[in-house]
């Protein structure tokens, strides 16, 4: 049996999903939240009230959650200022230069096979693991 | 009706992401970071929510491959490009540097803003500034190659 916890993360992971698919099958557009938030600072057009309604029900989403289940999700965030300051700079720059984030790559890329995609959360999978094991457990193992 | 509609569609779709997101565990960086921790005490539940994710997107992918057009607009806009090049490499590789720091990603990043942390906003401001440096400063950058790629 998969315990109650990690179901509770695939049951998510179907609801992140269900919403590239409907965006895909609706709108025809993919789910890639760095594309959607960077492109509400580009020329105004008419998708740029799509996509801040999709930012507006991304940010609404905890609060729902809430609403649901009493509580709001639990989260804990260790890093200082000046750190997070940086690795979200690095986070912004990176998922622009790259073309895209977990969800652009991961979720709609994979599903769609693309190469550049499978690349890409190699790629920033395999970084991410090191950053953390050097963080957490210094270079030396 | 289009115009109504699919914005009313992204609503709904962000929403689903935030809820999704919010019970998947994946707003607390400290999940995500003993995801990416396999040397330490490893959490595999990231490793459920992208495969919960990408096995829906991809009956997603599968059903919009059968239609001519999606429901609310003349045309697909899919990314076109096939080819492996440098950009997208070393932008993956900053961003997982990123990633692996804080333990925040866009998505959860901007949804995690409605819990109020001072944290979230401060790195989702950095997020936003990184990424309006990429798109307006780098990539508008004189170059002496004609010809060159974007």
């Amino acid at each position: 049996m998969i315990p109650a916890i990690y179901l509770q993360s695939l049951l998510g992971g179907a609801l992140i999903g269900l919403s590239a698919a409907l965006l895909l099958i609706l709108n025809g557009r993919i789910a890639g939240v760095s594309g959607i938030a960077a492109g509400v600072f580009g020329r105004v057009n008419g998708e740029a009230a799509t996509r801040f309604a999709f930012l507006a029900g991304l940010v609404a989403g905890p609060a729902a959650y809430r609403l649901a289940f009493g509580a709001w999700p639990p989260i804990h965030v260790s890093g200082s200022i000046p750190l997070l300051i940086g690795a979200g700079l690095l986070v912004g720059f990176g998922t622009r230069l790259g073309s895209g984030c977990t969800s652009g790559h991961g979720v709609c890329g994979l599903a769609r096979l693309s190469r550049r995609s499978m690349v890409a959360v190699a790629t920033f999978l395999v970084v991410a693991v090191l950053t953390v094991t050097i963080q957490k457990h210094g270079i030396g193992l | 009706m289009n115009a109504l509609l699919r914005p009313l569609v992204a609503l709904v779709s962000g929403l689903l992401f935030g809820f999704g997101l919010a019970l998947s565990g994946m707003l607390d960086p400290a999940r995500v970071q003993g995801f990416l921790d396999p040397f330490g005490a490893w959490d595999p539940s990231l490793a459920f929510v992208l495969g919960g994710a990408v096995i829906i997107s991809t009956a997603g992918y599968f059903v919009s491959g059968r239609m001519q057009s999606p429901a609310f607009d003349k045309a697909f806009d899919l990314p076109t490009r096939t080819n492996v090049d440098c950009p997208l490499v070393a932008g993956a590789a900053i961003f997982g540097l990123g990633w692996g720091l804080a333990g925040f990603c866009p998505g959860p990043a901007l949804a995690s803003l409605s819990l109020g942390l001072p944290q979230t906003f401060v790195f989702t401001a950095a997020m936003l500034l990184g990424m309006v440096a990429h798109d307006r400063i780098w990539r508008k950058r004189p170059r002496p190659l004609v010809g060159a790629a974007t």
